[in-house]
């Protein structure tokens, strides 16, 4: 060690000048209610049951999505269209119910991959804090995403980035 | 007896119980900022934002803070001693506020057609009184370590003396330097001593003719108000917090709080000390021709400026460099600072003697 290292003073006031130089430095902090880091593109989220342009419900409660789910998360009740329904289900077998258990869900997107109607997609969300267990049950009314004529901005903002409708390349 | 009585001036003695009035909850509130400002600060100097939701910028954070520690549960430990578990934290706070007493604050105001010093008492041991009660300050710290009935808190207690006792002596010894320099213990003497040099007054101050004294001086300082590097007696992590461990609720907040108190009036003192107490750099006072009045208070200003500067260097301090370990403490205490601090002394006196021939 040199003298001056050894004084010690010259070094603490080395390190002082570094720290000092931090307080002009650009903050690290992202005020998190007001400001929201923003997601990566292939961020996998809370689920959505998807529409078609015209507002169907896409979903045939085909049940494959709680086949693949491996975390079991998935349980849904299908029903058949009545006459007059065609502009709510898209097809002649709709989900009565449909409930994803968020406690248990692995935010996979094996159910995502699973569908063959492009029904259910993993938005850029993610589940909100809740005080019990039973909210974390999502029923079909938290999923279903906002009809897309009536509610066109909320359907944009729910469907996120990933959904593709139908357009998507199964591997 | 009655005679003597009336011939007490009443005035003086209100304007003195103002002015302690005054300079108690001024160190009170810079306290409570001070806890702020070292929040503030640490996250500056980590590139965070700091408290910022309580009020505007989060300036009502300490109110929230102190707020918290009055309703937190109150907890005297059965064997203690009582009396003597209350006494520490009270000790704590009344030696940190007793050394304002003989600071001059300023230059003296003219109001209602009576001069009023801006110094609650000039008595001409001023230095050695501020050094009675820093050396006070560590029963503070003694007298809660060894009620507390802990072995923790006694060890504790036993490190933080010794740390203050360590650390006295070289503070005493780069001080005595001092005094030869200006030939008087009065507080308002070594200001005065540094008002009238070139530049303003700046040329005249202590710092420049005392340069290793107030070195040793502002390391002492650090110690004596138990700040990093020389926090061992409070060091949370590795040493068991210390002798305050025991304490909860606002005996604790007193604690910490005569901490910041410390910092504040330890500022005042280095800026008292060394850089020309009120003295306005750059400006000849005397020769403005101004009010008096705005004179004082714009000393006052200059004077609590210098102070937070050398509360944030406190504080920078802190963010910078990691605490001493214990022997590291004891070895710079004893085996650099006294010798630093003496040899300094001799120099000193031996150009003060060949000046004066």
């Amino acid at each position: 060690m040199t003298w001056l290292e050894r004084i010690y003073l010259w070094n603490i006031l080395k390190g002082m000048l570094i720290t000092i130089s931090h307080l002009f430095k650009r903050k690290a902090t992202i005020q998190y209610p007001e400001e929201k880091r923003s997601f990566s593109k292939v961020f996998r989220g809370l689920q959505i049951l998807n529409r078609d342009e015209e507002g169907r419900e896409r979903c045939t409660a085909c049940g494959l999505c709680a086949v693949a789910c491996p975390a079991e998360a998935i349980t849904m009740e299908a029903a058949e269209r009545q006459p007059g329904e065609e502009h709510l289900y898209r097809e002649e077998k709709y989900a009565a119910k449909y409930e994803i258990n968020m406690l248990r869900c692995i935010f996979c997107g094996y159910c995502e991959e699973a569908c063959p109607k492009d029904a259910i997609y993993l938005s850029q969300t993610f589940a909100p804090s809740n005080y019990a267990r039973k909210g974390f049950i999502y029923k079909k009314d938290d999923l279903l995403i906002p009809h897309p004529i009536e509610d066109p901005e909320g359907f944009a903002k729910a469907r996120g980035e990933r959904a593709t409708d139908g357009k998507k390349e199964k591997a | 007896m009655n005679v003597y009585l009336l011939a007490i001036d009443w005035a003086l003695i209100l304007e003195k119980f103002l002015l302690v009035g005054l300079i108690v909850s001024l160190s009170m509130v810079v306290a409570m900022y001070a806890t702020y400002g070292e929040r503030k600060v640490a996250a500056w100097l980590q590139d965070r934002i700091g408290p910022n939701r309580a009020g505007p910028f989060g300036i009502f954070q300490p109110l929230a803070d102190g707020g918290k520690l009055f309703f937190k549960e109150e907890i005297i430990p059965l064997i203690s001693s009582k009396f003597l578990f209350i006494l520490g934290p009270c000790l704590a706070m009344i030696t940190a506020l007793l050394t304002s007493a003989v600071i001059p604050w300023s230059t003296s105001l003219h109001l209602f057609g009576r001069d009023i010093s801006l110094q609650i008492a000039d008595i001409n041991i001023g230095i050695l009184y501020i050094f009675g009660v820093v050396s006070l300050g560590v029963y503070g710290i003694m007298i809660g370590g060894w009620a507390s009935n802990n072995k923790f808190s006694l060890l504790a207690a036993v490190r933080g003396a010794s740390q203050m006792v360590s650390y006295e002596l070289p503070m005493g010894l780069a001080l005595i330097a001092l005094l030869m320099l200006v030939g008087d213990l009065r507080m308002s003497s070594i200001v005065a001593d540094q008002v009238n040099g070139g530049w303003g007054g700046l040329k005249s101050w202590h710092i420049w003719v005392q340069p290793i004294g107030f070195l040793v001086f502002f390391v002492c300082a650090l110690a004596e108000c138990n700040r990093t590097p020389f926090d061992l007696p409070e060091a949370e992590n590795e040493l068991n917090f210390g002798y305050h461990q025991e304490y909860s609720s606002m005996k604790l907040g007193f604690y910490l709080f005569a901490e910041y108190i410390n910092m504040f009036i330890s500022g005042v003192v280095m800026s008292t000390l060394y850089f020309g107490g009120y003295d306005i750099p750059f400006v000849n006072e005397a020769s403005l021709g101004w009010d008096q009045n705005l004179l004082a208070i714009i000393g006052f200003a200059v004077l609590l400026a210098k102070a937070f500067f050398f509360v944030f260097v406190f504080m920078w301090i802190r963010w910078t460099i990691p605490r001493f370990r214990y022997d590291q403490l004891m070895k710079l205490g004893w085996k650099t600072l006294i010798p630093l601090a003496l040899v300094n002394m001799i120099a000193t006196a031996a150009v003060v003697l060949w000046l004066k021939k």
